[in-house]
């Protein structure tokens, strides 16, 4: 479109690709297995908080749901490769695919829900799911699975003497999450999605299909959110329903992207930047007690945060981005 | 699975729907008044219990005595709440739902973490109270006195919130202030007094809940969470902002639930709760009593 627009898309592509190259360099310095582990959790949550971002901030389509994705992505691969001994990349992409598949059917309902109704049938929906997992037996039901390790290898995707491997495969997690985004951004789709979030009814007169334009973006938001349960899973090493699919864990991915500035480019990286080493410090020096002392303090933080900046922090950075974060 | 059985789980249902609805009722106010849903409604109530757990602790006094005090304490609490959170997040210009959203769900993790430092995550349990434990024969079918004297109390609240509503100014001025809040500044109605007083009503009949809750459920930090999601359910299944759509949804979750139980193994008894949400929402979007 207009060329200011052009230079800003350059211009957050070079940033990115500079970051990232950063980022690649970060673990010949930063030998610590502890600190090594919040990194690899920052850049996974910045990749999910991503892929959230897609049907819910650029979309407007609020889902405090997406456990479910999370959960049957990490349960698909772990599920294949324990009980057939198929390799978890093949686990990851198969669950992706269901993913997709699952967030349209159900999208096909429940996109003409509005509000608070969606939100709330999204939530339902994943403790549906969660109390299923629950009590299916097959499928380890509360206790889980446990993945067997069978020797460290890439083809399949198992490390147990260094957490490197984990760390670059999360880093191209984010970086692919992360570039889908600034592809669809300024594709059809993107404006749709935004069409679709300032006001529905005006983008269907204007010809948007609104109904579909929701149904892509839950699609690739669900199959992302997939590949990143996938990769915890093998990260673990075990799972069972609650730590995967888990309410927390919805809030967790939306988290970064309010924080950081819903429905923009850098918004979840930067709140993942910021919330995830913060609420794992918090954890491990004053929540070692389980006294709480850790959820006070993010709690205090997410209050004050979208109390202050309802437009999230990336509008401290550039004042241009201020439209965009609207 | 006989007759007997039936009915005897359909009355609990029953007495147990009523004092889902009195636990909802404050957030379909609260969200017909505003247009906000309080994330921390849950923890409101899980405060209400411990308010209640501490005082029959160090001053023995009964579940039954202290629930109007619990829900005067609770009333103040809401209005604090509204003054100190809520009145800067329905300001904001970006985002607006979201900002409802994660200000109180930040409140609901403050306020279980504050919980969890004060009280500890141990469980708690108030013993040997007048009603806890005691049984009622009413022709043939037992009814727990505790849920029995809850499904009153919810009853007694519902009709003096009908009175109130219609027949005093401030329920007026609460009626008036939903219908068009610009236009009731205009005749010198102070609209943040308005939704102060109307979150600390939200607040005090959570509270009134929490007591009666107290008295047969365990108390621990967590305990909101369990009964959040219920109450989400029962206020849009009623159809938000509708009180008297609460009081119905209310009774429609606690039968299902009670009838999942006969049907499904006891740890998938909501199940039957999500599964009505959503056949009720896909067939209705603003559910059963919201205006479409």
């Amino acid at each position: 479109m207009d060329t200011a627009f052009a230079q800003r898309r350059r211009r957050d592509l070079i940033v990115a690709a500079i970051f990232a190259g950063l980022s690649a360099l970060v673990p010949l310095f930063v030998k610590d297995v502890y600190v090594q582990n919040i990194m690899v959790l920052t850049l996974m949550y910045a990749a999910l908080s991503q892929s959230w971002n897609i049907l819910s901030g650029y979309c407007g389509q609020i889902s405090l749901g997406h456990a479910l994705y999370f959960g049957l992505g990490a349960y698909t691969t772990a599920l294949l490769f324990t009980k057939f001994g198929v390799l978890p990349w093949f686990g990851m992409l198969g669950g992706g695919l269901i993913s997709a598949a699952i967030a349209m059917a159900l999208g096909y309902p429940c996109f003409r829900l509005r509000g608070h109704y969606f939100v709330i049938a999204t939530i339902v929906i994943a403790e549906t799911a969660l109390l299923l997992f629950q009590n299916w037996d097959w499928a380890g039901a509360a206790l889980g699975i446990d993945i067997p390790v069978r020797g460290d290898s890439w083809l399949k995707f198992q490390f147990t003497r260094s957490k490197l491997p984990y760390f670059y495969f999360a880093l191209v997690l984010a970086c692919v999450a992360w570039l889908v985004t600034w592809w669809l951004e300024d594709s059809k789709w993107g404006y749709w999605w935004r069409a679709v979030k300032d006001n529905p009814d005006a983008a269907e007169s204007l010809g948007v299909v609104v109904f579909n334009s929701k149904m892509g973006a839950a699609a690739v938001s669900a199959f992302l959110t997939a590949i990143g349960g996938s990769f915890y899973a093998q990260f673990v090493s075990y799972i069972d329903p609650e730590s995967v699919m888990g309410f927390q864990f919805s809030l967790l991915m939306a988290l970064p992207a309010v924080l950081g500035g819903i429905g923009t480019l850098w918004g979840p990286v930067l709140g993942a930047v910021i919330l995830i080493p913060l609420t794992e410090l918090t954890r491990s020096f004053i929540g070692g007690s389980g006294r709480g002392v850790d959820l006070i303090v993010y709690g205090t933080l997410i209050v004050l945060i979208s109390l202050a900046r309802p437009q999230g922090l990336v509008g401290l950075f550039s004042p241009r981005r201020k439209e965009a974060a609207r | 699975m006989t007759a007997e059985t039936i009915i005897q789980s359909l009355a609990s249902g029953l007495l147990m729907g009523l004092l889902y609805g009195l636990i909802a009722v404050g957030l379909a106010l609260i969200f017909g008044l505003m247009d906000v849903v309080n994330f921390a409604h849950g923890e409101f109530l899980m405060i209400a219990m411990y308010a209640t757990f501490f005082l029959f602790a160090f001053f023995a006094i009964d579940p039954l005595l202290s629930a109007p005090l619990v829900a005067a304490a609770l009333f103040v609490f809401g209005a604090v709440v509204y003054l100190l959170i809520v009145r800067f997040a329905v300001r904001a210009k970006a985002n607006a739902g979201m900002v409802q959203i994660f200000s109180t769900f930040g409140l609901a993790i403050v306020m279980r973490g504050l919980a969890q430092y004060f009280f500890t995550p141990d469980y708690r349990s108030i013993t040997h109270s007048w009603l806890g434990g005691k049984t009622i024969s009413v022709a043939g079918i037992f009814l727990p006195v505790p849920q029995l004297c809850g499904a009153l109390v919810a009853i007694a609240a519902f009709v003096g919130l009908y009175f109130f509503i219609n027949r005093t100014d401030f329920g007026r001025a609460l009626e008036a202030t939903r219908e068009d809040a610009g236009a009731v500044a205009l005749v010198g109605i102070d609209k943040n007094r308005v939704f102060a007083l109307g979150w600390g009503l939200g607040a005090a009949l959570v509270g009134l809940a929490g007591s009666i809750m107290a008295i047969f459920f365990y108390i621990y930090p967590d305990v909101g969470a369990s009964f959040a999601l219920i109450a989400y359910v029962t206020v849009a299944l009623g159809g938000f902002g509708s009180v008297f759509g609460a009081f119905a949804g209310g009774l429609v979750v606690g039968l299902v639930e009670a009838s999942t139980a006969l049907i499904l193994p006891p740890s998938l008894k909501s199940i039957g709760i999500y599964a009505v949400y959503l056949l009720v929402v896909f067939v209705r979007p603003r559910g059963l009593f919201g205006s479409i």
